[in-house]
């Protein structure tokens, strides 16, 4: 029996009973286009991600509480912890024992609700001391910025102004953090949003103001960052090193596997998210290859019926002298006919939901054409391997039983 | 019939030796089991048929004619004793070379056509040249001619469903008879047709015969096996010749008898 005899009988099958067929082609539709679209919102995310860490800012060195002895970051974590102090930040400031550093910035995050008459807003207010607007590469475009150890002053990015007054143009307004007042004196010049957070939605008061008036507590001398800016690029390892050492030896620590901080440079952070992106890509896209497993099924299951379906038929062709080979073919080019239709229909949901997903969720989603053709070839893949048994017990039967069962 | 010699070398099916009997079957032995049960289908059946008789085999259900039927078609095989089908040891063959034989040598007609109701008349017919791997236009000219021998030209493109019963068994001789085999086995080819198409069915296999076909027989009906030059009968697993030549009172009698 010859190729094109074999489609022409498995698509005659096929188009014999189309509302089972469909609803098989279904079941492998859905999984490919799973699969095709959690990948894509995996390598979108990771991309995003990258692009907003490396908006931070370069040449920048960033530490962390908590420790990172794993080279692929997945240990501790960034802010656990509270190890790391305002003596710390101090230390590295020294132009003694960490020269290559060009500034420093400390920062204390809190998320408060702030308030301005009736309208209020919650924000990320962030403590700063040292050379924040330098390090951070930030600018403020009105006013003054806030004065080190002030415990009244607040800037207001330009997002957090708009909701709260309407206008960025608010120097000189009133503003209550956690029950005080705090007098806006300056407003940040625009950065831009990236996907996840909006740079410019942040109120920066002095971080005495953060640690005495807004959380204060036993922690008062607790800092969450510290950010150290190299001088060039070429430094950044340099400075790696000097403020690791200096830290060991601040907090009295021999082993560098035992520290309770993490030193890392904005690209490894980039490599660091970019590895959680894709571990979660994986995982996603696991869970959506069980459902092509669950597709798979179901056409076992159509394969099934079929062959107890046209049992009489089989042992007909076996009868007319049909080897156990060609029937086999027969029921596995119909598979594979289902897993192709699934497949591709699946890629083509899976594209078109790329392309409607990011105006919905504003996350990207990087659709890749070796995902597509591979997410194909696994359905057919599926589709044939689900589809031997049904075949190989096709190909079984006595041709007489067959004949008889009517 | 040079032509089925020729064929079966081409399919790779080489006779053991040369032989003028289409069937030799000597002390077949057929037991089922089931379980513990055995039960004995053929207790030792001897049946000879040359090229060219036309073979009537009678006997009540549960005589062992379906098995006899079965064995004759290549569809089973022999627990005991010996098959020789146009000089082809059965015993001697597996899965795929019993296919190619019973492709090759026996052409089937049921009792209930067995026709794939999506297909054509002539793509019903065409099927066991599909099998043979012949090429499309050569089936569909050997397709064409064997429905125009059991006279449905004009329904070459007619499904099943849209013919009467004694086209549909029409088709199934054509269909028979397209691979040109060295037997056309019928089993109860009338059992499902009113008396006019029993007549057409019964008449167009004889006018096989006459061109010297080969033809075996099952059925229960008198009148039909009379049609026969040969009347064998099945009782109890055992084979009993009743007749040769042709009479009907010695084939009804058996038919009594066996009852």
């Amino acid at each position: 029996m010859s190729w094109a005899e074999t489609y022409a009988t498995a698509w005659h099958a096929i188009r014999s009973h189309l509302m089972r067929s469909l609803l098989t082609v279904l079941g492998i539709l859905i999984g490919i286009a799973a699969v095709v679209l959690t990948v894509g919102l995996g390598l979108g995310t990771q991309r995003d991600v990258s692009a907003e860490i490396s908006s931070l800012g370069s040449n920048l060195l960033i530490v962390t509480p908590g420790s990172d002895t794993d080279a692929e970051g997945m240990r501790g974590g960034f802010g656990t912890g509270q190890t790391l102090t305002r003596r710390d930040g101090q230390a590295l400031s020294s132009q003694v024992t960490v020269p290559d550093a060009e500034s420093v910035a400390l920062e204390r995050e809190s998320s408060q609700s702030i308030e301005a008459g009736q309208s209020n807003w919650t924000t990320t207010v962030t403590g700063v001391s040292g050379e924040w607007l330098h390090t951070r590469s930030r600018e403020v475009a009105l006013g003054s910025f806030v004065t080190e150890g002030s415990v009244d002053e607040v800037v207001l990015g330009a997002t957090t102004a708009e909701e709260l007054f309407g206008t960025t143009v608010v120097v000189g307004q009133t503003v209550t953090i956690a029950d005080n007042s705090f007098q806006v004196v300056g407003v940040l010049a625009e950065q831009g949003s990236s996907a996840e957070t909006d740079l410019d939605d942040a109120a920066i008061v002095s971080l005495d103001a953060m640690s005495s008036v807004i959380v204060g507590g036993t922690s008062s001398e607790t800092v969450s960052t510290i950010y150290l800016k190299a001088a060039s690029t070429d430094q950044i390892s340099a400075v790696k090193q000097q403020a690791t050492a200096l830290l060991l030896n601040l907090h009295g620590i021999t082993q560098p596997d035992d520290a309770d901080f993490t030193v890392s440079a904005q690209n490894a952070l980039v490599g660091t998210a970019t590895s959680v992106y894709r571990t979660l890509t994986v995982l996603l896209a696991s869970i959506a290859a069980l459902s092509l497993l669950v597709g798979g099924i179901g056409v076992m299951n159509i394969m099934l019926v079929s062959v107890t379906e046209r049992t009489n038929e089989i042992g007909l062709r076996k009868a007319l002298g049909a080897q156990p080979t060609a029937i086999r073919r027969q029921f596995l080019t119909e598979a594979a006919m289902l897993g192709l239709t699934g497949g591709l229909l699946g890629a083509l949901l899976g594209i078109v939901a790329a392309r409607v997903l990011p105006t919905l969720i504003g996350s990207s989603v990087v659709v890749l054409p070796l995902a597509v053709i591979g997410s194909i070839c696994v359905a057919v893949a599926i589709a044939m391997i689900f589809g031997v048994y049904p075949a190989v017990r096709a190909a079984r039967l006595a041709p007489i039983d067959a004949l008889r069962s009517q | 019939m040079n032509a089925t010699s020729v064929a079966a070398a081409d399919y790779g099916l080489v006779a053991d030796e040369p032989d003028q009997a289409v069937i030799r079957l000597s002390d077949a032995r057929k037991t089922y089991r089931t379980g513990s049960m055995e039960f004995e289908a053929l207790r030792g059946v001897d049946l000879q048929i040359q090229r060219g008789e036309y073979v009537a085999i009678i006997g009540p259900s549960g005589s062992g004619k379906s098995t006899l039927m079965n064995i004759l078609g290549c569809l089973d095989v022999l627990s005991d004793g010996d098959y020789r089908l146009a000089g082809h040891n059965v015993a001697d063959l597996d899965s795929v070379e019993l296919a190619k034989l019973r492709n090759e040598e026996i052409g089937f007609v049921f009792q209930q056509f067995h026709l794939l109701a999506d297909l054509s008349a002539v793509r019903n017919v065409e099927l066991p040249l599909i099998y043979r791997g012949l090429g499309k236009r050569e089936r569909r000219e050997r397709a064409l001619r064997a429905l125009e021998r059991v006279g449905l030209a004009d329904k070459t493109a007619n499904r099943p469903g849209e013919l009467s019963g004694g086209q549909q068994q029409r088709v199934a001789v054509a269909r028979a008879l397209v691979g040109d085999p060295a037997l056309i086995l019928a089993d109860e080819p009338t059992g499902n047709l009113d008396s006019t198409s029993t007549r057409d069915v019964l008449a167009l296999l004889d006018s096989l015969q006459q061109q010297g076909r080969t033809i075996v027989l099952i059925t229960h009906e008198p009148d039909v096996a009379q049609r026969a030059q040969r009347v064998v009968q099945m009782r109890d697993g055992e084979l009993e010749e009743l007749s040769s030549p042709r009479s009907h009172a010695a084939i009804r009698s058996g038919i009594e008898v066996a009852r």
